[in-house]
């Protein structure tokens, strides 16, 4: 008998009748009942899930907090305020969506570093990893947006620095989409209520990509810790209920640390420059970014003042590229090379345990991202500057260089025949390879 | 694979730890005080919240604002409506325009928020030699270091400067500043305010108890939220728990 039966209640009287007519049930079953899942997801696999659900939550807490903002330059800050001490709740409502967001990057991080170590870029999940790349584009502006509304210090400084950034593009352009971002000319009420409503209107975009995304995963279903491909019944398991008390569970230990933070530290990710009202006539002595743009931010600053103005130009002859469009050029590349990652390595091997080189080129690549991160943290002076632009170049030189290079030179491990050979027997050198912790299949 | 959960954990604070050093940078790290409302199950000290109330109203009060605290809210720490109301009345605040169009002076009430000593920045800066003095409701959260921030700027005046360091006219040393010298001059003496419990009113007594008073206006909410997540974590403590069991019992036909 399959395991992939369909739910008792598909045979229940009305919902045969709505079925009919929209068949709401039979998708439900299908995508949840009777869509196979690897049996050997680990717990790297509970990210994708979980960046689903704060999402859901990170719109709830929003739209409450929309009940009581107001987008006006004399009264944002003082409106938080007043949600802080006088709406009932709101204090909650507030530290959840602020350290929300926080959780948000932390789980789409590792969400994106568990498909570079498993290959989950590789064909035929190009195009949802794509997707995955978009979404943590519009989370970026979501969350930039958003932490300008409380128009305190930082709010406003950062503002400033990173919608001039773009003035950097040549021909007028620049000057125009600065322009069109501030509403004016300088950063003010135009632009703090043109973000309001861009900060409302981005989830429900990243809701829709999401949905693209998820339909993307279920025509091939998810990638696994092997990283071959499934191969018949005995490899995969109906997501629910395994994959649905397994995502629940995990759902239960990210609440915890969650539940940490908003009780016990609620400021402990963000700035306490945010707290002083926004002046445009006192720049704060360090200007920086929340926690999860640091990596982006020192590669920004990493680009040399005469790097490619002094430099490339001359010996390009027509490209005529200031540092500044440089740097702009560097931080939105360190995405780009995200997008075309699934051409960038040819390997036909997609996970980390039959790479034993990638692997190693993996973790140093992770430990770079933490460099930039704490670059990106500290004034750019001294060592600091070098350091940055040496994590900058190996951050390049992974995508460009050793991932092209491992493709073409690494040993891969011989891989398993299958998912469940391993499990149930076989052996040999395969199940070396695949020899997983028990707990890690659990 | 742990190895990624420590490495996020170790670069996510220390990131953290690093930009509130920065940001501090020029005056020394203050001394850790022991604050009765740190830690997990901690709550404001009441007889230190009414002694920090008294030191804000009689010396902080004539230079620096508390603008988002209503008089109302004093009564959530044990002061009673009577005396919020006496406390209220000894500011005016503008009325509605009365019936000829006239707007005149009323007493404070309840619902009104603190009055400010001065009516904008501009006459709060012709008043204190052009330096602006802060409104203090949330200064506890606007300085990296809070509280322990806070207190060291209120006992780290130095009459003599160290060796070299000159002191121009209408600054003052203070160990714990930014840059070190400050415009506003050492707020507190000795005996400066009588404590009504008897406890006597040193430079750092009311520096403590001003501190934990200005805590609390930057953080009202601080008692109920440490409250309610003990029983949050609990909760999800045994919810969890539970789910794990469930999960291994779904999952024990697999094994
Ligand atoms: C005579 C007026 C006056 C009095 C009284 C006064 N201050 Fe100040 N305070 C100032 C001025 C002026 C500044 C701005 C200093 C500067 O910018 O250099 C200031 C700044 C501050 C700051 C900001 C320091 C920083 O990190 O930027 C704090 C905190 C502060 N005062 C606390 C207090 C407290 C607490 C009291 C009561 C015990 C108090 N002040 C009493 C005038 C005063
Ligand atoms: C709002 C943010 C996101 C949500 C809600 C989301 C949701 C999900 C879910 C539910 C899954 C299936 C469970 C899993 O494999 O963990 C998944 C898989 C995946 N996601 Fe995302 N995701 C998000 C962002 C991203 C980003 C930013 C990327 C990459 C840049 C990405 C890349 C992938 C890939 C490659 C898979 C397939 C993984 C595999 O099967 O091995 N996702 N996503």
């Amino acid at each position: 008998m399959s395991k992939f039966q369909k739910p008792a209640w598909l045979d229940n009287g009305v919902v045969r009748w709505v079925d009919y007519r929209l068949p709401i049930f039979s998708f439900v079953s299908h995508e949840l009942y009777e869509y196979p899942t690897p049996r050997n997801l680990n717990y790297w696999w509970n990210f994708g899930s979980l960046a689903g659900i704060v999402l859901v939550i990170m719109i709830v807490t929003g739209i409450t907090l929309a009940m009581h903002y107001t987008p006006h330059t004399a009264l944002a800050f003082d409106s938080v305020e007043r949600i802080m001490r006088d709406v009932n709740y709101g204090w909650l409502i507030r530290y959840i969506h602020m350290n929300g967001a926080s959780m948000f990057f932390i789980i789409v991080y590792i969400h994106i570093f568990r498909g570079l170590y498993f290959g989950s870029y590789k064909a035929p999940r190009e195009i949802l990893w794509m997707l995955g790349v978009l979404i943590l584009l519009l989370m970026m502006a979501t969350a930039f947006m958003g932490y300008v509304l409380p128009w305190g210090q930082m709010s406003f400084w950062g503002a400033t620095v990173i919608t001039n950034l773009f003035s950097a593009i040549p021909w007028g352009i620049g000057d125009w989409i600065v322009t069109l971002l501030w509403g004016g000319f300088a950063v003010d009420n135009a632009t703090l209520n043109r973000f309001f409503s861009l900060h409302y209107l981005l989830p429900f975009v990243i809701v829709g990509v999401v949905v693209l995304h998820i339909w993307a995963l279920h025509v091939h279903g998810s990638n696994n810790p092997i990283g071959i491909a499934t191969k018949g019944e005995q490899d995969v398991v109906p997501f629910h209920p395994y994959y649905t008390i397994k995502d629940m569970f995990g759902l239960g230990v990210f609440l915890i640390v969650f539940a940490l933070f908003i009780f016990f530290a609620p400021n402990y990710m963000g700035h306490p420059d945010n707290y002083i009202p926004a002046n445009s006539l006192s720049t704060p002595a360090h200007i920086v970014p929340e926690w999860y743009f640091l990596p982006f931010y020192a590669i920004l600053r990493a680009v040399p003042d005469n790097f490619i103005g002094g430099w490339t130009t001359e010996w390009l002859g027509f490209v005529i590229v200031e540092a500044k469009l440089a740097g702009v050029l560097a931080m939105f590349g360190a995405i780009a090379v995200l997008f075309v990652l699934p051409w960038l390595d040819r390997s036909p091997v997609r996970s980390s345990r039959f790479r034993p080189m990638y692997k190693w080129f993996f973790w140093i690549f992770a430990i770079d991202c933490l460099v930039l991160g704490y670059m990106g943290a500290l004034p750019a002076e001294g060592i600091y500057i070098v350091i940055g632009r040496v994590a900058t170049v190996y951050y390049f030189a992974h995508f460009l260089v050793v991932i092209p290079l491992l493709a073409k030179f690494e040993k891969t491990r011989s891989l398993p025949k299958s998912i469940s050979e391993p499990i149930f027997g076989g052996g040999g050198v395969a199940a070396a390879g695949a020899a997983a912790k028990p707990m890690e299949k659990a | 694979m742990r190895k990624i959960v420590t490495l996020l954990i170790v670069g996510i604070s220390s990131m953290a730890v690093d930009t509130t050093v920065h940001a501090a940078g020029g005056g020394k790290t203050p001394p850790a005080h022991q604050w009765s409302h740190s830690g997990l199950f901690g709550t404001f000290d009441r007889a230190s919240l009414r002694r920090g109330a008294k030191v804000y109203r009689e010396v902080c009060s004539s230079c620096h604002g508390l603008r988002l605290v209503a008089y109302r809210n004093l009564i959530d720490i044990g002061f009673s409506e009577a005396e919020v109301k006496a406390i209220a009345a000894e500011q005016e605040v503008a009325a509605e325009p009365n019936d000829d169009g006239d707007v005149e002076m009323r007493p404070a009430i309840l619902s009104d928020r603190f009055v400010s000593p001065f009516p904008n920045e501009n006459a709060a800066r012709a008043a204190n030699g052009g330096a602006y003095p802060p409104d203090l409701s949330l200064m506890v959260k606007a300085r990296p270091g809070g509280a322990n921030y806070l207190r060291g700027l209120l006992i780290g005046y130095k009459e003599e400067p160290p060796g070299g360091v000159i002191v121009p006219e209408g600054m003052n040393y203070n160990e714990y500043y930014p840059g070190n010298m400050i415009a506003m001059a050492s707020p507190l003496s000795e005996d400066g305010v009588e404590f009504a419990d008897g406890t006597k009113a040193t430079v750092e007594q009311m520096a403590n108890d001003v501190t934990t008073f200005l805590s609390w206006t930057a953080e009202p909410e601080l008692e109920e939220r440490k409250r309610m997540g003990i029983k949050v974590i609990l909760f999800l403590l045994i919810l969890t728990g539970l789910l794990y069991v469930v999960k291994r019992r779904i999952w024990s036909d697999l094994h």
